[in-house]
């Protein structure tokens, strides 16, 4: 491999890609997974746990349209490709997206009465996008394969990421909240860590044993050797988070957003270890990225935007969390 | 069932939603920002109220926009994914910097807009109201440089069936994008003035004499009157550079179905694409000639130059005529609200009344004038290097059709429960008038407490 811009080109944006998938699961995955748990909430307490998510769902969100502009824009084949196998599970996250982003704002706007009708409409869209964007990525971990096995693969990994989405929000809600409810939110965090534990091992499972070539590429010696700090760092963060959850809340509200990281670190291990099984695929053993990829001077006239921007947006996100931090209140438009 | 117009209705149907959001997002955020500096200036809590009041409509049309947003991006992919084949490499970064550029710092600091108020000082506040509409029109800028070069694409050649840039200023500043952006962003401002004078106008039906009430319905009369005449001839100069670089979309627009000298401008017909000609036309003798060539003997190009090349006649046709009509009706509408604002201080009961469903005109003229573009465009999906037909995905008709009766269902539910809450909101804000709270507003004119 020859280090040239039209090589390193395609390999920069899958990156960045990477890092704007990864971005968005963490971020829109708690977001998401308080819509889950609306299920399980009272009516005082959903609107503490919207106050917890109000000024940032927006942004969130904006990464997802990032992930997907820089699959569109840099691999446009794999755009066409991916999106046009996954039409059904694609339309119903965008349904469940568009219900959740509506009800968000109108369950705050309606006359009073009208406000429950809104918060399960933000439930059922919130679980709908999720379970959608679980069952795409079984799919496309199968390479694909819409068969009746790709199929229930793929419903096991929309319920695992429901959960794991589920587990994102509660662990939110112990940073955002007190009292009564951040005691709750521990005991939804403990339920949903036990889905998403089985599920990650579902997946890494099934990974290699249905793509010989990943197979290869994980377990052979060395590789297996370098590889191992993944599953093995995985476990132990999610023993160690099972154990903490029998000792949140602690006094002063110390390690609030400690179960956050700790999911956050067991998402990028996860993710990085995906990464790895498909490199360097975009479309799992179809299209590489650089079949994929558009032409060189396009995705360097993007990346010169890219460079500037992305440092800024990073900056302002984190100033934005910054200006919100602490326990959430009262949501207002003052 | 034929997937490709299953896609197109799809599509339309989707972008038609999706544009009635940042019609309005796009210049709301300026108003904000007007309604603030004057509260900034005079300390005058009414425009806050004001603020307060609109804000909210702006919130909800943003996540509206942002969601339907989302579903256009994917759908590139999951319906027409030729087109990002054959033009990627120049529709790819047009889009990535709408993205990076403008989404980004609207989404982010959205949140500070709408919630920080107590949060930040009125420093930052303000900041963050000029990025989040400066964000909002970057958007546009992009968005409407990309559909520009689909119109009147420059700046690129073909190498093996794929567009390649050669000229990223000609390709953003193409030629049909100053007069598409002026004439958007006009619209934009249209649209939301009559949304507030309209909404204003219910708020007087109800009773309400308020500050707040009479600080909106002036802004929104005032900049109305003040752009129907500005957009009127921003819309003219854009027609006549349509007739300089997509002729055969003004012959479908004028129904003249001849190239000739001493063309008559078509008031009223139904055009008959199979015969090639109109049917109960009623016209104006040299009209279109004078109109397009300053001459009653300037020759407009006619429909026979462009057979099997140009588009469906009958939907551009009353397309535009829609518009131009919706145009002249605000026109005349504002400046009578101007009037009797100026003049009298007063608004006659008959004219309110008119105001209200008004308020709906802006998105009326906008869709429609879109609806003249777009189809305007066909057979092309871009002009002389696409064909829409060769740009459809391999998607089977009946995911098709259930896809996009499902989004016609979500949309009009959602379109009816967005119209519900504006007027929820407009007739709670008759309700409390002046007297509702402003925590941190009444206090301390120019500063917010900081909460920790």
């Amino acid at each position: 491999m020859t280090l040239d811009w039209p090589t390193l080109l395609p390999l920069i944006f899958a990156g960045l890609m990477g890092l704007a998938i990864l971005i968005y699961v963490i971020l829109d995955g708690f977001d998401l997974g308080i819509g889950i748990l609306f299920a399980a909430a009272e009516d005082a307490e959903q609107d503490t746990m919207i106050a917890a998510i109000g000024p940032f769902w927006d942004a969130n969100e904006t990464w997802l349209v990032l992930a997907v502009g820089l699959l569109l824009v840099a691999f446009p084949l794999a755009h066409g490709t991916i999106l046009t196998a996954l039409y059904i599970p694609v339309f119903l996250l965008l349904v469940g997206l568009i219900l959740r982003g509506v009800a968000f704002d109108f369950r705050a706007k309606v006359p009073a009465g009208h406000k429950h009708r809104w918060n399960r409409i933000f439930f059922l869209g919130s679980i709908i996008a999720s379970l959608a964007q679980g069952y795409m990525l079984g799919i496309y971990v199968l390479g694909l394969d819409v068969g009746l096995g790709g199929m229930a693969f793929g419903a096991l990994v929309a319920l695992c990421l429901a959960a794991a989405y589920a587990a994102m929000g509660a662990a939110w809600v112990i940073y955002k909240t007190e009292g009564e409810l951040q005691k709750k939110a521990v005991l939804w965090l403990r339920r949903a860590l036990v889905l998403t534990a089985l599920g990650m091992v579902a997946v890494s499972l099934a990974t290699p044993l249905a793509s010989p070539r990943i197979f290869d590429k994980w377990f052979v010696w060395p590789a297996m050797l370098y590889l191992s700090p993944l599953p093995v760092l995985s476990a132990v963060l999610f023993a160690w988070l099972w154990r903490q959850t029998f000792h949140l809340p602690k006094a002063d509200d110390r390690h609030a957003l400690t179960p956050f990281l700790t999911l956050a670190a067991i998402f990028t291990l996860g993710f990085a270890g995906l990464a790895w099984s498909f490199y360097p695929f975009v479309v799992p053993d179809r299209l590489t990225i650089w079949q994929a990829a558009s032409a060189p001077e396009s995705l360097a006239i993007i990346l010169a935007g890219t460079v500037v921007v992305l440092p800024i947006i990073i900056f302002y996100s984190f100033y934005a969390y910054r200006v919100f931090g602490g326990k959430a209140t009262d949501l207002t438009y003052d | 069932m034929d997937p490709l117009i299953l896609s197109r209705i799809q599509f339309g149907a989707n972008i038609s939603f999706h544009i009635l959001f940042p019609a309005i997002t796009i210049a709301l955020g300026w108003m904000l920002l007007f309604f603030k500096l004057r509260y900034n200036a005079t300390g005058d809590t009414a425009w806050m109220r004001a603020y307060f009041t609109w804000v909210k409509v702006f919130a909800l049309s943003f996540a509206m926009g942002v969601v339907s947003g989302v579903t256009m991006s994917f759908q590139f992919g999951t319906n027409w994914p030729g087109y990002m084949e054959t033009v990627g490499n120049i529709a790819g970064p047009l889009l990535a910097y709408e993205i990076l550029t403008a989404f980004f710092l609207e989404a982010a600091f959205l949140g500070i807009m709408l919630f920080g108020f107590r949060r930040v000082s009125n420093r930052i506040h303000t900041l963050a109201t000029v990025l989040v509409a400066g964000g909002t029109t970057l958007s546009a800028f992009w968005i409407i440089a990309l559909n520009s070069w689909m119109q009147t694409p420059v700046g690129f050649e073909m190498r093996d069936g794929v567009a390649h840039a050669t000229d990223w200023w000609a390709i953003v500043f193409n030629p049909s994008m100053p007069y598409r952006l002026v004439h958007m962003l006009l619209a934009s401002s249209l649209t939301v003035s009559f949304l507030i004078a309209g909404l204003s106008a219910l708020r007087y039906l109800y009773g309400d004499r308020s500050e707040s009430m009479w600080k909106a319905l002036r802004t929104g009369v005032f900049t109305a009157a003040i752009l129907i005449p500005i957009q009127i001839f921003a819309g003219d100069q854009h027609g006549l550079n349509t007739l300089e670089h997509q002729p055969q979309k003004i012959a479908a627009m004028e129904a003249n179905w001849n190239t000739g000298p001493n063309v008559p401008l078509v008031l009223f017909a139904l055009p008959d694409e199979a015969a090639r000609e109109n049917k109960f036309e009623l016209t104006i003798p040299d009209g279109a000639s004078l109109i397009l060539r300053h001459s009653a003997s300037g020759v407009v190009p006619g429909l026979n130059d462009y057979a099997g090349n140009h588009p469906p006649v009958f939907p551009v046709f009353w397309a535009f005529r829609i518009m131009v009509g919706t145009g002249v009706l605000m026109l005349v509408v504002s400046w009578s609200a101007a009037f009797f604002l100026k003049r009298r201080h007063s608004l006659p009961r008959p004219l309110a009344l008119v105001m209200v469903p008004m308020a709906l005109s802006g998105w009326l003229a906008t869709l429609a004038g879109w609806y003249t573009t777009e189809i305007g465009r066909q057979p092309w999906l871009v002009t002389g290097v696409l064909r829409t037909v060769d740009a459809v995905g391999p998607v089977a008709g009946s995911q098709v059709a259930l896809s996009l009766a499902v989004y016609l269902i979500l949309y009009a539910l959602l379109l009816i429960a967005y119209l519900g809450v504006l007027v929820y909101l407009a007739l709670k804000a008759a309700k409390d008038g002046d007297t509702s709270p402003l925590p941190g507003v009444l206090d301390a004119p120019l500063s917010q407490p900081a909460a920790k």
